[in-house]
This record gives structure tokens, sequence and C-alpha cells, in this order.
């Protein structure tokens, strides 16, 4: 296993677009990162240069400590999983993940130690000595896995693996991705346009537009501290609600009545300018009837018409429409078109109790928890009142607990030892060059 | 339901009855035909026949069908060696995947056939250079295929060689141009691919002694290199030679089986550099004339055999009647009481084991054999009788083209 730096890098084409640009990230041996973004934003390129499928224009790119700018794929010791999801019916499935090393001619017995190895990790052990065709789909897809294991490569990588397969699937590809992942604590990138998937299974995410890195944080950090309205347009769903505001004093005016900043945030937001963006996401927000007489002082009250409520059985969605102005809507529009999501109508999608008894088409009260709301430029789309210090605590508790889970994989022995002789942390220069 | 299909929209409009709305897994057995030329699939795969013609549907998810859907599309118009995509149907009920109507590629040959039996027709070392051969086609063109192996490719027999198509563009991807980088990938996918395949083949016991499936699979590498190198290579040579060179040059493409677009020759004192501009289309140039002159659809290769036979025959004419002949008069009376009469030989319970053109030039190969033992030429008549009686009884009836079995019930 293998860190991976990347330095500065672009990728430019022959048009003169910058696909990538200026794109510095540093991934540690282990971690789970992901690329994420909208279409056209660079994740896929910047995960083919990793790979080495793109040239890099200028910059580094640094593989367990070696620059590999000019290795070709298979020098890099990379593996694509589910790259090859062909099931061979003739062969057992003990050969079905053995292959990718009888082709590389390694001995019966180092195959052997490898296969049974990675047939442990991924529950195949009572499977091995069959023909693959009585395979569930899960299963099929964890061969795949495997065949990615036994190469024993530098790092795992994904490319949008689980856009294809159905809902039910996806969603236990997505645990099955993320619990061998644990277990192997390898270095793994993993691209997908999925905000769903990012946050479920990233230790850190990398939010991408236009080629630029905008964020790199956990999920957590991201969800609670973005740093511009991009990543808070981005992440959450349903969206972060996006509603005009005037600062007077220490409040905010919105269509939904006043909102009262605190210090830290007020001192941030004043002298920014006439118009701001106040950023609340569905979650913020509650049927006043039911709020806590405890709870209700850290927030403000008000009443709105609702347009539309979605009951889910087990959560509640409210439509309120507002007004705004014009240089707001036209700002929210573009923003949602590069998000490709359907398009921000002025309305405000709350999330309330699903007990609460609120009724389309009628005025209700709803109560707002302030302590939480961001505020950003309009303009600039900066995030002023984003508290960096609570951000990075988030992180480093993501860290923390990265590091605890490999640990604790480690120790119960559920890891795959690669090719690292003598007990010492496997390292990139310890691979017996696998492929 | 939604259904996109290419012209000529009557091919799809006849398969417009089928139960599009059931999982193809369950369609009515009655409705299928069963097909042996085919190779690994992950997805689900049936074949129909409607009005004699055969078509593939491969379920798979909207966004993929529709990319592929797309891809085949330009392939097919670029000339290049794949399958011939009619439609997709989108939009099925129950939240079901798409599925992905070609058109099936008469006459093919699976690399589980070709394998599978030793035979005199077709060694393994063509097989990989006419997998080669397709693959550079493709790099040239842009295209990464991404899944190249050798179930995703169909080969047919072409006056003895063998032509190689694409059959599945699910991963492929255009580019205006690979990088080195992509090119050596999609190289080092094939190649774990064929050697999957062939151990898999070596599993079931279908795979010959003598064929190691490690080494013809790193043999993949070094084969495609050497046609790349060759294909792609500038040369720099002195100006005395330059005709001379660039005439070599241009016939060992045409041999390897490309076209040549353009020819840029640079000059200066120290010599002259030739680049040359490789067409990406298989060769159509023999195909295009022939169809030209006698309306007959063939593969490149085919087609120049055919017309050489035709020529001979307008000489034949032309001496005969003392006068000169037309060329349309010619391809007329040579389709009529040459090549018509050949294929009319063919009793029915053979028919569709080779394609009429290869039946053709297999005809005139026997003929020439004959006539060597002979000492006398014994004529094309008589060559097609025993040629029918002798040769093709012995082509193995599993190679029936599914058209010729759905038109016989």
């Amino acid at each position: 296993m293998a860190s991976i730096e990347m330095k500065n890098i672009v990728k430019q084409y022959g048009d003169g677009y910058p696909a990538v640009n200026d794109v510095s990230l540093d991934i540690a041996d282990g971690e789970f990162m992901i690329l994420v973004g909208p279409s056209g934003c660079g994740k896929s390129t910047l995960l083919r240069m990793i790979v080495g499928l793109e040239d890099i224009t200028s910059g580094d790119m640094v593989i367990g400590g070696k620059r590999v700018n000019d290795l070709a794929p298979r020098e890099r010791n990379l593996s694509m999983v589910f790259q090859n999801y062909a099931l061979y019916p003739h062969m057992t499935v003990y050969e079905n993940i053995a292959f990718p090393l009888r082709l590389s001619k390694t001995p019966d017995d180092e195959v052997r130690r490898r296969v049974t190895e990675a047939s442990d990790v991924l529950e195949l052990k009572e499977h091995l000595e069959r023909k693959p065709a009585n395979l569930s789909g899960g299963q099929r897809q964890r061969v795949a896995m495997g065949r990615a294991i036994v190469r024993q490569a530098e790092a795992f990588l994904f490319d949008e693996p689980l856009s294809n397969l159905d809902a039910k699937l996806r969603g236990q590809m997505r645990t099955e991705i993320a619990r061998l992942q644990r277990r192997l604590g390898i270095t793994t990138v993993y691209v997908t346009h999925d905000q769903t998937e990012a946050m479920t299974l990233g230790d850190r995410v990398c939010v991408l537009r236009k080629g630029s890195i905008q964020q790199v944080a956990s999920p957590r950090e991201l969800y609670e501290q973005p740093v511009n309205l991009f990543v808070a347009g981005f992440i959450g769903s349903p969206p972060m609600n996006f509603l005009p505001a005037t600062l007077e004093g220490d409040r905010l005016q919105t269509p939904f009545g006043p909102v009262v900043l605190d210090e830290r945030r007020a001192a941030a937001v004043r002298g920014r300018g006439e118009l701001l963006l106040v950023g609340i996401r569905p979650e913020y927000f509650e049927d006043a009837t039911l709020v806590d007489e405890a709870k209700r002082p850290l927030g403000s009250v008000f009443r709105a018409r609702v347009d539309v409520t979605e009951w889910l059985g087990d959560s509640q969605y409210a439509y309120i429409p507002y007004e705004a102005p014009e240089a707001v809507t036209t700002q929210l529009r573009a923003l949602s078109r590069e998000l490709d999501s359907e398009e921000l109508r002025t309305q405000a999608i709350v999330s309330i109790d699903a007990t609460s008894r609120i009724r389309e088409g009628r005025e209700a009260e709803f109560w707002l928890d302030s302590r939480k709301v961001h505020v950003f430029d309009p303009q600039t789309g900066e995030n002023l009142t984003r508290d960096a210090e609570a951000g990075a605590r988030l992180t480093q508790m993501a860290t923390e607990d990265r590091v605890e889970q490999v640990q604790d994989a480690q120790a119960s022995g559920q890891t795959v030892s690669g090719a690292t002789t003598g007990g010492g942390q496997g390292s990139g220069a310890h691979r017996a060059g696998a492929v | 339901m939604r259904y996109l299909f290419r012209p000529p929209g009557t091919d799809g409009a006849a398969l417009l009855a089928l139960p599009w709305h059931e999982p193809l897994e369950e369609w009515d057995p009655a409705l299928l035909l069963e097909v042996p030329q085919r190779g690994i699939s992950r997805h689900v795969v049936r074949f129909v026949a409607e009005q004699g013609r055969v078509f593939a549907l491969k379920e798979i998810a909207e966004p993929l069908a529709r990319h592929e859907y797309a891809l085949l599309g330009e392939f097919e118009e670029e000339g290049l060696p794949s399958v011939s995509v009619l439609g997709i149907c989108i939009d099925r009920p129950g939240g079901q995947d798409a599925i992905l109507v070609t058109r099936y590629l008469e006459y093919s040959m699976s690399y589980r056939y070709l394998f599978s039996r030793p035979s005199a027709r077709q060694s393994v070392d063509q097989l990989m250079d006419t997998l080669v051969v397709l693959l550079v086609r493709l790099h040239l063109a842009g295209i990464f295929w991404g899944d190249c192996s050798l179930s995703n490719t169909l080969f047919r027999l072409d006056a003895g060689a063998l032509a190689a198509h694409l059959v599945d563009a699910e991963t492929a991807e255009r580019h205006p141009q690979l990088s080195r980088g992509q090119r050596h990938y999609d190289l080092e996918l094939a190649r774990e691919r064929v050697g999957a395949e062939l151990l898999d083949l070596q599993a079931g016991e279908l795979l010959p002694d003598g064929v190691d499936p490690i080494d013809v699979a790193d043999s993949l590498p070094v084969r495609y290199d050497r046609l790349w190198d060759e294909v792609t290579h500038e040369e720099v040579f002195r100006a005395d030679e330059q005709r001379y060179r660039v005439a070599e040059r241009l016939q060992r493409l045409n041999d390897l089986g490309f076209d040549v677009g353009e020819v840029e020759l640079v000059t200066s004192d120290e010599g002259a550099r030739l680049r040359v501009e490789t067409r990406v289309s298989a060769p159509g140039q023999h195909r295009r004339e022939l169809f030209r002159l006698t309306g007959l659809e063939v593969q490149e290769n085919q087609a120049r055999r055919l017309l050489n036979d035709l020529r001979t025959y307008r000489a034949y004419l032309e001496q005969r009647s003392g006068a000169p002949v037309s060329e349309a008069v010619a391809g007329a009376r040579w389709l009529a009481d040459v090549y018509q009469p050949v294929i009319d030989a063919i009793p029915p319970e053979l028919a569709g084991r080779l394609a009429p053109a290869e039946v053709f030039h297999e005809v005139l190969e026997h003929r020439w054999f004959l006539s060597e033992q002979a000492g006398r030429d014994v004529g094309t008549t008589a060559a097609a009788r025993s040629y029918v009686r002798t040769v093709l009884p012995a082509t193995p009836e599993e190679l029936t083209t599914p058209s010729v079995i759905a038109n016989r019930s």
C-alpha cells in the first residue's frame, strides 16, 4: 500500500481547456478518498492521471514516494477494481480469482496463499471449488474484488463502479466496498457523482468544480462547515435552502422573518454587502407546535403558507414558497444548473416531524434553528460564517476513527498481509511487482 | 416504452410485436433462436429471427445502452469492423433495464469454436494477428475498447483469411486521440482477458494440446507493438530511394489490411521523411467495386477474388465475340452464368455453413487443385459439383449461420 500525492497537477487538452487545474491533494496510506463533483468537474480525468491513462500536462504524481508521471499504467501497480467482471464458466471460483497470478506465472504456493487470504476476507471460502454459474449477484462482484486483491496493488481505484447497478445491488455493494476497504486498509480512490455515495463511503471527500478543488474534508465537515455555496448546495439531500437576506444589527432579515446571529457570525458578515444568502438545511426547521419549550428560544418562529407536503412514514417534508429578488434567483438558477440538479425554485424544503399535522395550502407556524445557519456572499459564493476550527475538529475525529479501525482489523488478523516479510507494516518498497 | 432505431426502419418495425415489456430471461423460447457461436456475456443475451434476419438482444442499464447504441452507429458509419446496431428499447415497465438490439453478424465464428477444434484453416497465430489488427484499427480511430477480449470479438472467413469484428462496445470510449497510456492499458486488459478465456477453455478441456494460454496471451503485446509500429512509424530515407521506398511502404500497409489516406513526404538535404496516415476504416475498394458491378455484398478479400474471376470471364466473352464487352454487361453475365450456378449447386442441407462468396472462393481453390491433378482446366462447373460432394459436407454443421436455420423452419 502506498500514499498518493498530487502536486499542482494540471491537465490541459489540445484546445487549451484545463480539465484539471492546479490540483494538489495528499491521500494517506490506507485512506479512502472520494473524488466527487458534477459532470465536467475533472474527477475522472484526475483518476485517469493516477492510473496513467491520461498524460499529465504539469505537476507531479507521486505514488509510494515515487514520481510516476512517466510510468506506463502496469508499472504503477494499481488496481482498477471491477474492471473485469467476467466470470469464466469452466474455471472454479478459485481459478477465477487466481488467473491474474497464473498469467504472471506466480508460483503455486504463493497463488494458494493469496487466494486463500482474499477469499477469507471476501467470505467466498466455501465457494472456492465450485463453478461460478450459481453465484449470487453480490458474490460475483466479490470475485471481481478478489482478482483485485490478489494482485497486491499499491492502491484500489474505482471509477463510478456502482452507477449501472440496480438500486438494491448498489446498496449492497456500497456496504461491501466500505467493509472491505476497512479490513484491508488499502489506499483507495473512488470517483462518483453521487453525493450520497461520497458521504457514506469516504474518510475524506474531495469536492471538485470545473477542474479545481473546492474543499477536501470529512463528510461531516463538508456538511456542517462547507467553504462555499457550491459545496453547501452539492452536499446534502434534499439540498440546503438558500434565502435572500439583509443584515440589520445582529439580525438577518429573511422571507421567513428575522434570524438572530451570534456575535462571531454577525461580525463575520458585517460590511459584506447589502444582499446576502442565508443557507439553512431542511432539518434545521421544525413544526413550531412540536418544539420543546427549552429549545424554542434558540431559534426563531415564523408563519408561512405550505404549498405541498410529502409524508414518507418516518419523515415528512413541507415545501414553502418565498419571494426573492431577481439577482438571487438568477444566482440560484446558475448554481442548480451547475449541480445538475432540478431547477431550484424559490421554495424552501423543510423537514418536519412525521407526526406533524401541518396541511397543504394552509398557513402554519414553523421554528428555525438559527444556531446552525450559514451566510454566503452571493457574488463570490464564499461562506462568510464558516468555523474552520470546528470543521478541522470534525475531520480530525474522522481520521482518528479510521486509524483505529485499521488497527483493529490488523490486530484481529483480518487484513491481507501482502508480500511483506518479517511482519513489519506493509510499504510500497516491499511489494513484489505483482502484475 | 420507447424504441429508437436506425434506418432502415423496416427491420425495427418487424420487431415491434415482441414482448418488450417482459424480462428477456422470461421470453417464450418459441420466439427465440439458439445461436451456438457466442462468447461469455455478463448480461442476458437472446437471439430472435424476424423475416429471415437474426438479431441479438442484450439487456443492459439504459445509460450503457444509449452509449453503446451511439458508438456502434458511429463505428458503422466510419466503416470500422463492428456489429451493426439496430436500436434500443428504453422506459420498459417496472424499471427494467434497456434492451440493445444489434444485427447478428452472419457467418461469424466465436473463439470458442475456433480454438476448440484444431483446424487446418486457421492457426492460433492467425487468430491473434486478426485480433491485433482490430485493436490497432480501433486505437487509430481514437477508440479505447476497455474490454477487448475474444468473447467480444467475432471472426469471419474472408477468402480463407480471417477478419475480426467488435461485437461489444459497452465499455468503449471515444477520444480525439489515444494517449500511449490508454493504448497500453487497453492492451494490458486484452492480454489478461484473452489469457483468462484460454485458461477457461483449458479448464473445460476444449483447448488443443500444444496451445499454451499464457504464451498466447503474452504474444498479444508483442504482435500489437509490431503492427502499431509498422502502421505509424515515420521513415527517413535518401532522396534517390524515394519512389521505391514510398511504394514499398504503401504495399506493406495494404498487405497488413490497411488502406492509406494521406501521404506526407518532407524532403530536405538529409533525405526524405515519410509519414503515412492510415485509414481507420476496413479496406473496401474491391467490395464497393463488386457491389457496383453485381450488387453482391461480400467482404474485401472475397470481393478481390470474385472481381478477378469476373475480369477473366469478361476477357473470355470479348475473345469469344471478338468485340468489346462493357463492364456492366460482363458483370451481369458473370453473375448469371458463373456465380449463381455455383451457389445454386449447394444443396439445401449444406446451405449456410459458409457464406456464399466464401463457397465461391473455395470452389475456385478446388478448381485449381483439381486442374493441377488432371493436368488441364476442369472448369468451374465440374469443380463446383466435386466441391459440394467432397469438401463442403466436411464443414461442421454447427457453423450454419442462424438466418439460414431460421428460414428453414
